[in-house]
């Protein structure tokens, strides 16, 4: 194992001068991060969760750089992927360039290439679009993103037209007898650079800087007051943004060995957007959850069903309805509760709300999968297989079974919220009473 | 090249006033509610499919009745058991919602009318050529957009400038925290606004439907020319949003029409970049190539020389 | 440069559209000045300190600043030079604990800019700065609750606390003890009078109790216009004040 230049000595690296300034309590959740991602290729170690991983990681970083926009600084934006996108181009020709010349700079370092080609960019875009501020700033933004976009069309040199631009990762300078040509050995390259990445961002948020980006957020009227520029201070926040990002985005240009358009199409952007805020934008690891989250489930969903992308959507809504501090702040509500010891009083009350909740998704899957057996899969005839029951979506039995469990699922919901309620408060106020909620 | 001129003008104003008529009901939702509808869009596309089924069943002209009215009640709906509830979570949550939403119905419009354009036909009365310049036949359907587009403008505008609720509405354009203090009832006013926003794109939809292409897609491809029409014709200002929208009507189908290059111009000069490198990508690229990129760097000259917007005054 | 009024305002001029609201207003506030402004409700003393900071731009005038023209240069750059204000309507990081609404106010004083290559903790002083005002303003108990959630006496003391908190030799407070009980006031009447020892202090106030206390020279503005300026005997005693203010009081 010693073999693994980057997790490690990064780790220690930053530990050490976390203890000269007198922070050792926040080396251990890091340390226990490392020591979780270098053992997980040894617990899945098929090439699948290989691959999933893989992926998780490349999103986990592309998640965080959005939520230092997002969450951090208060910047919605409909285009990051465009940061992501072009650090996998540079990154991509960087290699075949670098493979032409024989140029001596070793894969693990070719993300840096992405990470200065998306500071680049941001520095330019983000001239223009931290101009405005709130909603404007989201249009300007999606603009962007489809100048990016269509300009691909026409710098077909650079940008490798349909088919995009591939590379080889194996024929770099090698400084060990690594040649990442194995999933096994790219995962390592992605959990360094994911570790890396985060400890780095995680450190932005505790600086002068990331504090004033909060600030800016809650209110940057104020924060003209007290002598910053809201202006600057987002730019700042876009241009390091666009850092990780094109990290991220390199990281899949390696990863899968090309780059193409669909690395900073609307839909890359909607994905970070939604796994972000699925997470939790308004902490450091919701992120995180999300970005984890949202990988798994794009493989494994699009595995079972063909409508995936709907499934996801309505999952976002019910978040931005229901949840909107996303699931970390779901977590989160309950550790005062915890803390306190009164996480008990609430649990009976969940448990009784599973049994609708249940209904609910079944009642909407048998909804969203009849109507596609019957419109999409009409070749295919009216016969389906759902939860392992087979059926006739043509018959009024299954619709009847459908619209009994949503109908069941809402009044069940009644008379179970009420109670529910209760339960919260009664947790909340005993929490309270021990000092546990402020 | 008079002829090229002309016909281009007509195409041009008319997309603009297709863009228009979108962009409007953008800028109303937005003005009053403070909620940047991204499922806009998503109103045409939906506007255009149900139009479609309609005129598949009964024709084409209850469609043309029919489906706005469809459509805003969906709108009227989305607003009442959607956008209020998360109104208290603020813009940013109206604004992902909204985000959700036009993911959610690209999704549906696919599952229901599947990827492929769908066959949407010009209604057979109006199927024959109205006029021919020079040696362009102008369809008689395109002149009935225009005549819809111009009508519903005009209309707009009387209701606007002569009406009671127009003038509550120019209040608020003006004066956006005002709409709350007007002891209307503010519920309804927003229910309504958000439907009328979404009937109007809905007309759009339908009209456009048969003259384009009608696909999942539409919406995606359009959204973000509507924004762009808003930022530039500034935020909250329905005049910006007419000189925003014929602008880049005309920008784009005069860019369409054109398949001049820097090439061509140059031809004299007997410069030939490389082939395979950048350069030679620009060099040879005609103007009908960028003219989908036209809006986008009209957006970009904007915020460099004028960041509020041709007629905006407000900042965010 | 010295002897220059640590705040000079120079025939200021505000109009919002048709309607002037402030309407050639001069005035001089010597350095180390306790001064208030007082007048009623709508005559434009808030607009008077949103054009003084920054917020508005005036439609003519100026504002001079220890001899140095301040109007129209953005307020951040305002503050910078050592103009801080408060709001009457609290303004405030809502979500972000007290500790952390401070120490937004204390970081460009203390010359940490937009440093993102350093931690805020080991900022030299910055810390330990937060740690004086707080205590100054008597929240250290509550230092990591949420700002949104103080209660509303609270918020005005965290109000004052993020205003001072740069260290400002110019310290502008618009009706901080607005809402308050009589207790609240008197406490917070004690904090600007320590606030303010060796700065100059222009405070609009509407408790006269207050204003006549603490105030070593007093404005009366009425309409956008200064209609009097002088120490508390002598706009007491004043008649034109009386009738355009005071008397409005008394009737109230
Ligand atoms: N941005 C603005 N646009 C238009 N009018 C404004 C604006 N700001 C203030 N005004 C008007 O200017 C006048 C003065 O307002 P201002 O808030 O300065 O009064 P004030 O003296 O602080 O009153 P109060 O004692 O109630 O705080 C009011 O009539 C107000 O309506
Ligand atoms: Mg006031």
């Amino acid at each position: 194992m010693s073999d693994i230049p980057l997790p490690k000595s990064s780790v220690t690296r930053v530990s050490q001068r976390g203890a000269e300034k007198g922070l050792p309590w926040w080396l251990l959740p890091w340390l226990a991060s490392a020591v979780v991602l270098l053992a997980l290729p040894f617990i899945f170690r098929s090439d699948t969760y290989l691959t999933v991983m893989s992926l998780m990681g490349i999103a986990i970083v592309f998640a965080l750089s959005y939520n230092m926009m997002l969450g951090q600084t208060g910047m919605l934006s409909f285009g990051h992927a465009v940061y992501y996108g072009l650090g996998a181009y540079f990154v991509v020709h960087t290699m075949n360039w670098a493979i032409a010349t024989r140029a001596p700079i070793p894969l693990p370092l070719m993300p840096l290439v992405g990470g200065f080609a998306g500071l680049a960019f941001a520095i330019i875009f983000g001239w223009l679009s931290t101009k405005r501020s709130g909603t404007t700033f989201s249009m300007i933004s999606l603009g962007l993103a489809e100048l990016v976009g269509s300009s691909s069309l026409i710098l077909r040199t650079f940008f490798g037209g349909e088919e995009g631009v591939t590379t080889n990762r194996t024929k770099l300078l090698r400084l060990t007898d690594w040649t990442f040509g194995s999933q096994f050995q790219m995962y390592y390259l992605i959990a360094g650079w994911c570790l890396i990445s985060a400890i780095a961002m995680y450190a932005l948020t505790r600086t002068p800087f990331g504090r004033m980006c909060n600030a800016v957020r809650e209110n940057p009227e104020r924060a003209q007051f007290v002598g910053y520029n809201p202006q600057v201070v987002r730019y700042i926040a876009f241009c390091l943004s666009g850092f990780f990002a094109g990290v991220a985005g390199a990281l899949a240009g390696i990863n899968f060995e090309l780059a193409n358009a669909n690395l900073f199409g609307a839909s890359q952007s909607g994905t970070v957007l939604l796994a972000t805020f699925i997470g939790g934008i308004g902490t450091f690891v919701g992120p995180v959850l999300g970005a984890v989250l949202v990988s798994y489930l794009q493989v494994m969903l699009s595995d079972i069903t063909e409508v995936w992308q709907l499934y996801f959507g309505l999952m976002f809504i019910a978040v931005v309805m229901f949840a909107p501090g996303g699931l970390a702040g779901l977590v989160l509500m309950h550790v005062p509760l915890l803390r306190a010891g009164v996480l008990g009083r609430v649990v009976p009350s969940y448990l009784l709300a599973l049994i609708p909740t249940a209904m609910l998704l079944v009642g909407v899957v048998m909804l969203i999968e009849m109507t596609v057996q019957l419109a999409v899969k009409q070749s295919e005839g009216p016969v389906m297989k759902l939860f392992g029951v087979a059926f006739n979506a043509n018959l009024p039995g299954p619709w009847l079974v459908m619209l009994m469990l949503l109908a069941g699922a809402f009044v069940l919901f009644r008379l179970i919220s009420p109670r529910m309620g209760t339960a919260w408060d009664n947790a909340r106020s005993a929490a309270a009473e021990r000092g546990m909620v402020v | 090249m008079l002829e090229l001129v002309l016909i281009s003008t007509l195409n041009g104003v008319l997309y603009g006033l297709l863009l228009f008529l979108m962009a409007s009901g953008l800028t109303l939702i937005f003005s009053m509610m403070g909620v940047l509808n991204f499922a806009h869009a998503s109103f045409y596309m939906l506007g255009a499919f149900v139009g479609y089924q309609i005129s598949k069943w009964a024709g084409f002209w209850p469609g043309l009745i029919l489906a706005p009215l469809i459509v805003g009640a969906a709108g009227m709906l989305v607003e009442r058991f959607g956008l209020r509830n998360v109104h208290k979570n603020g813009h940013v949550a109206e604004l992902l919602f909204t985000f959700g939403l036009a993911f959610v119905m690209e999704e549906l419009v696919q599952i229901v009318w599947g990827k492929a354009p769908v066959d949407y036909r010009v209604p057979a009365l109006l199927d024959f050529p109205a006029f021919t310049l020079f040696t362009t036949n102008y369809p008689a359907y395109k002149l009935f957009m225009l005549a819809i587009s111009l009508a519903i403008f005009v209309g707009l505008f009387a209701m606007l400038t002569r009406t009671r609720i127009g003038l509550i509405v120019q209040a608020a354009l003006t004066h956006p925290n005002m709409v709350a203090h007007l002891g209307h009832n503010v519920p309804l006013i927003f229910m309504s606004v958000f439907g009328v926003g979404a009937g109007l794109a809905a007309i759009a939809g339908v009209i456009a439907g048969p003259a384009l292409v009608t696909q999942s897609t539409m919406a995606a491809l359009l959204g973000p020319i509507l924004f762009v029409v808003v930022v530039v014709g500034g935020l909250g200002s329905l005049s910006g949003a007419l000189v925003a929208s014929l602008l880049i009507g005309l920008l784009q189908t005069f860019a369409i029409s054109s398949n001049a290059s820097m090439a061509d111009l140059f031809a004299f000069s007997g410069f030939s970049p490389q082939p395979n490198t950048i350069m030679n990508d620009l060099w040879r690229v005609s103007v009908a190539q960028i003219a989908p990129i036209l809006p986008y760097l009209l957006l970009v000259l904007m915020l460099m020389f004028r960041p509020t917007g041709l007629m905006g005054n407000r900042e965010s | 440069m010295s002897d220059a009024p640590a705040l000079e305002i120079r025939n200021l001029k505000k109009s919002f559209g048709p309607a002037e609201i402030i309407r050639g207003v001069n005035l001089a506030v010597p350095k180390g000045e306790r001064h208030a402004v007082i007048g009623p409700n709508g005559a434009g003393k808030s607009t008077l300190f949103n054009l003084i900071s920054g917020l508005l731009v005036p439609t003519s005038g100026d504002v001079l600043l220890n001899g140095e023209k301040i109007s129209g240069r953005p307020a951040y750059e305002i503050n910078r030079r050592g103009l801080s204000r408060s709001f009457q309507v609290t303004n405030i990081f809502p979500r972000m604990s007290v500790f952390e609404n401070v120490r937004c106010g204390v970081l460009w004083s203390a010359k940490q800019k937009y440093a993102f290559w350093r931690g805020v903790e080991a900022a030299p002083g910055v810390n330990e700065r937060t740690e004086k005002v707080l205590e100054e303003i008597g929240l250290v108990e509550r230092r990591n609750v949420l700002a949104g959630v103080l209660t509303y006496a609270e918020q005005r003391a965290l109000e004052i606390g993020v205003t001072i908190a740069g260290g400002a030799d110019v310290i502008l407070l618009d009706e901080p003890t607005a809402g308050m009980s009589r207790h609240e006031t008197d406490v917070a009447v004690g904090l600007i009078r320590r606030i303010s020892e060796g700065r100059t202090l222009m405070i609009v106030e509407h408790d006269m109790g207050v204003v006549f206390g603490l105030a070593d020279r007093i404005s009366v503005l009425v309409y956008g216009e200064i209609i009097a300026t002088g120490p508390p005997a002598e706009i007491r005693a004043s008649a034109k004040v009386k009738e355009a203010y005071l008397g409005e009081e008394a009737h109230a």
